[in-house]
């Protein structure tokens, strides 16, 4: 009973205890008087308002009889409640029904206190009594549909402007390919476990485990092998995006699968990179198998994915005691045919290193027999790489990597690298072919929560309002604004590394792997110029370029200029651009 | 097929009465019946009377109904053939003239006429029609080697038959398996689910009877090829027997009859490359299929070498004819079923003279190919016919003629 204490008047304190429920003449006399005063006082102030007697009275008891606080709370509130008025008719009869009903004081100060409209409407509907939370209820029920639509609300950043402001370290990722066991993941995971992007404990944990199943070597792979058949086989069959960071650069590997049946996982993982490390096994005999098998594959794959610069990690040469003679060979060997690849000297660098023992791969060997060697060690050519610039202006495109259920809160998330263009956080996005619309709730770059994104990094996306059918890896998001188009046929310029006929393809663009068949030979072109020499061939030489059609079955999302791969039983058929 | 009454007369005109047994007859029989055929087989027509008061009453009625085709609708997925056309005999219920749509069925007789008129109109029973007819009708029934094939890859699967004459797709299973993620992931659990919905699959496909009181049946299974690049489909055999060891013992009857191979992909065109594989060659030995593959390999081959002894597309494969390079001493010609199948005669006409021409007068071989089939496919998307030569031609004179 404390928040009965009287101020304006004097009171016995006898009186107190009965006074609430009957109050006494006098009181009443004194209620009068104010109210009265208080009605006055808000018909001649500024804007002038009406208020009934019942309101008065109530504001005059809350705030014990001070004339001047209830004038200026009634004040307040009257204004609200006409300038409400007009685009909402609702709250003034709910403020009478209120009065009428005799609210508790709690109501009235809380009142008083929100000034957020949410609050108000809250505790209105919270009445059973009321009439107009009623008819609020049924509103809402008819606004209820069988599909609940999330709403996220969006910054509206202006993401090119954030983008520039944001001070971040650059970032590139790179795809690490070659020939089956070249020690891809073992050298990767060297370079991981010596920049202390993984902890020792991991480590030790994977090496106890794969020395348990005899498979200790391939413990410092397990770093980025995670799937179990991965580490039964001892193979890496999908690729793996790992990030580590050096003073002034967070690179993503992508480690690529070096099997030949995975190759469309290679071209998915090379279609994200900016640059490419391809890893050689130096050993007797392995160099020379890796050399006419993947090793060739990969280079030439990454070079028309439009990968510039390659470095050359010279592998597992602790297995011929780093002889330098070995070295050169390699050098020699790989570099001619990367030239005539069509890389460009100044791009391929060769670095010899061991990924089991870690020499040459973050720190400089120590060993006697390596002290020819007088360049960089791998981590030092990785950060002597260019950064790349991205379309960030150009219109939203980005390739689906992975579908998922990201955790209980983000039930669909999917994750790739954003080819073009910037999103953000309440962005509505459309997924080809589908065509079907979703709204992003939250994202993350590089596993870190942000609210905007751009051209080049790799993202998660965790969206909503989309049924998880209409996304498959290989899709490509854009806006519905700037679509992309979804095509039966195309029309595109090939290099041609094995003979090309009118047959059955596989098409690869990144996670896309679709069939088609080439339709069409519609030309050999020249090299240099492209010029046609030849119209309407019957077969395509390897090595030289040609127009071809090819046809799909299913609709599929591709645009010019695009690069894209033909495969045909299980090796590369072709590689060029779409027109 | 089951041949009946063979009643063909030199010029080439007469009736053939046959009796399909299995489903693939129906599909020979779609090669065969050509519209402006007389068809003769039974019928369960509709018909509807008028009484002279003026109320009708339909009643169901068994005829045996003779139609000159215009049109025929082959479902291959059930194998099922429609054929629609007039009727031409006349019936206590039909009248001449009216449409009518046979459906033929298993273990039913039709008979089938092909005319030769006057002015050339029909073209009869011509060679290609004459070898057909005896492809169709198995007379040492010892063509049954058929199997089922499940070519797939992560989060794809093709169930098909692979036939005698045709490969059909029966199923396609796709879903979306999680990639591996750093720190576990869905990856095994979306696997796990997707080999249990293509095993669903396959076995609703191959009508398996999975109670445990068939387990002791002696009814025979077919082989099942399991084609994947990769683990996959060796993934998939490991779940069958787990599967199989315990939930479903009754997968025991099939366990031995699967063989797990090799493909490039998992879409259907690696297909020809699980044919060509040697533990798959071991059981469908000598099969159509894997001579006509093999055929289609080693035309690519010379083509891939550029010896100029091969050739593709129609005006091409004509104009070697014509300079007579597909004869005797390994000429092959091939060509694809499909352009017999036209509904033009005087294509089907140049197409036939084309054979007999190779065949009687050249010397050189002809090989027919399914278009049913991979190699069809393959040889459809090079124009439909293709050859072996015998003497390399140097191609730049048809060049201009195409310009």
């Amino acid at each position: 009973m404390s928040r009965h204490r009287v101020k304006a008047v004097s009171y016995d304190e006898d009186d107190f205890d009965d006074g609430y429920d009957s109050p006494d003449p006098e009181e009443q006399e004194f209620l009068q008087q104010c109210t009265t005063e208080v009605l006055n006082q808000l018909r001649a102030g500024e804007p002038s308002v009406t208020a009934t007697r019942d309101e008065v009275q109530e504001a005059l008891w809350h705030y014990y009889n001070d004339v001047e606080k209830s004038v200026n709370y009634l004040r307040n509130k009257k204004t609200k409640e006409t300038k409400k008025k007009q685009p909402v008719p609702a709250p003034a009869p709910a403020a009478k029904a209120k009065a009428s009903t005799g609210p508790s004081p709690d109501d009235v100060v809380l009142n008083a206190q929100s000034s957020a409209k949410g609050f108000k409407s809250k505790q209105s509907a919270s009445k059973s009594g009321d009439k107009k939370s009623q008819a609020g209820l049924t509103e809402g029920l008819n606004n209820l549909s069988v599909e609940e639509k999330v709403n996220v609300k969006s910054k509206n950043l202006d993401v090119l402007s954030e983008y520039q402001k944001s001070q971040r370290k650059k970032a590139m990722n790179f795809a690490v390919i070659g020939h089956v066991d070249a020690g891809k993941s073992t050298l990767m995971g060297r370079l991981l476990a010596d920049l202390k992007a993984i902890d020792q404990r991991t480590l030790d944990k994977y090496r106890t485990e794969a020395e348990k199943i005899g498979k200790g070597s391939f413990a410092l792979a397990w770093v980025l092998d995670q799937g179990s058949e991965e580490r039964a086989r001892g193979v890496t069959i999908d690729i793996a995006t790992n990030k580590f960071e050096t003073e002034n650069t967070v690179f993503t590997i992508v480690d690529a699968p070096g099997h030949r049946d995975f190759v469309p996982n290679m071209i998915a993982g090379a279609s994200q990179a900016d640059f490419a490390v391809l890893v050689i096994d130096s050993g007797t005999g392995n160099f020379e198998s890796g050399l006419k098998g993947q090793t060739k594959e990969h280079a030439l794959l990454v070079r028309s994915m439009g990968v510039q610069r390659i470095i050359i990690a010279v592998n597992k040469m602790d297995s011929v005691q780093w002889a330098q003679d070995r070295f050169d060979e390699i050098e020699q060997q790989v570099s001619s045919f990367l030239t005539t690849a069509g890389f460009q000297a100044k791009n391929i660098a060769f670095v010899p290193c061991s990924g089991i023992s870690g020499d040459n791969v973050t720190r400089r060997s120590e060993d006697p027999n390596v002290s020819w060697y007088k360049g960089r060690t791998l981590i030092e050519e990785l950060e002597a790489t260019e950064p790349y610039s991205h379309a960030v202006d150009k219109p939203l495109r980005m390739t689906i990597g992975d579908v998922f259920r990201g955790s209980v809160q983000n039930p669909l998330s999917i994750s790739g690298r954003m080819d073009a263009g910037s999103l953000q956080v309440g962005d509505q996005i459309l997924t080809m072919p589908s065509g079907e619309k979703a709204t992003i709730r939250s994202l993350e770059v590089d596993g870190e929560p942000s609210d905007w994104a751009v051209a080049g990094q790799n993202v998660t996306l965790n969206l909503v309002n989309i049924d998880p059918i209409h996304l498959r890896s290989g899709d490509v998001i854009c806006r519905a604004s700037a679509p992309i188009a979804n095509v039966t046929s195309f029309t595109c310029k090939v290099l041609a590394f094995d003979h090309l006929l009118p047959s059955m393809v596989d098409i690869h663009r990144g996670r896309l792997h679709v069939p088609g068949r080439i339709s069409q030979l519609v030309a050999t072109l020249d090299k240099v110029t492209g010029a046609s020499i030849k119209k309407k061939p019957k077969i395509v030489a390897p090595g030289t370029v040609a127009r071809i059609v090819v046809e799909m079955d299913q609709a599929v999302p591709l645009e010019a200029p695009t690069r894209i791969v033909l495969r045909a039983g299980g090796e590369t058929v072709a590689a060029g651009l779409l027109e | 097929m089951r041949l009946i009454k063979n009643k063909i007369e030199h010029n080439g005109s007469g009736t053939v009465t046959l009796c399909p047994e299995e489903p693939e007859d129906m599909w020979h029989a779609y090669n065969l019946i050509r519209p402006n055929d007389l068809l003769r087989a039974s019928a369960i027509r509709r018909v509807t009377s008028t009484q002279e008061t003026g109320s009708t009453t339909s009643a169901r009625v068994h005829l045996m109904l003779e139609i000159r085709v215009k049109n025929l609708d082959f479902d291959p997925q059930s194998s099922q053939l429609h054929v629609s056309g007039t009727i031409v005999n006349e019936t206590a219920h039909t009248k001449i003239g009216q449409h009518h749509t046979l459906d033929l069925e298993l273990n039913r007789n039709f008979t089938l006429e092909k005319e030769v008129g006057a002015d050339g109109e029909g073209v009869g029973w011509d060679s290609i029609a004459v070898q057909m007819l005896k492809d169709a009708v198995d007379e040492g029934g010892n063509r049954r080697a058929e199997a089922v094939a499940v070519v797939m890859q992560e989060g794809l699967a093709h169930i098909c038959f692979i036939g005698q004459f045709q490969t059909i797709l029966k199923q396609k299973v796709e879903m979306s398996v999680p990639r591996k993620r750093h720190g576990g992931g869905d990856h095994d659990k979306g696997m796990s689910k997707f080999f249990q919905v293509t095993l669903d699959t396959l076995l609703r496909q191959l009508e398996f009877n999975t109670n445990s009181a068939a387990l002791t049946s002696n009814e025979a299974v077919r082989p099942v090829l399991l084609a994947s690049p990769g683990f996959v489909a060796a993934g998939f055999q490991k779940y069958i027997q787990s599967v199989a060891s315990t939930t479903t013992p009754a997968l025991k009857r099939l366990l031995p009859s699967i063989v797990v191979v090799h493909s490039a992909s998992g879409y259907l065109h690696s297909l020809a490359e699980v044919l060509q594989s040697p533990a798959v060659k071991t059981i469908l030995a000598d099969t159509k299929y894997a001579r006509e593959t093999k055929l289609m390999d080693d035309f690519l081959e010379q083509l891939r070498k550029e010896t100029n002894k091969a050739t593709y597309g129609p005006r091409e494969v004509e104009s070697a004819v014509d300079q007579g390079a597909v004869g005797r001493g390994g000429g092959v010609l091939i060509i694809s079923n499909r352009l017999f199948r036209s509904q033009d005669v005087a294509e089907r006409k140049r197409w036939v003279s084309l054979v007999d021409r190779v065949r009687d007068i050249e010397g050189g071989e002809v090989r027919v190919l399914s278009s049913d089939h991979e190699s069809g496919r393959r040889l459809d998307g090079l124009g439909g016919v293709a050859a072996l030569l015998t003497f390399p031609i140097v191609d730049d004179d048809i060049e201009e003629d195409d310009q």
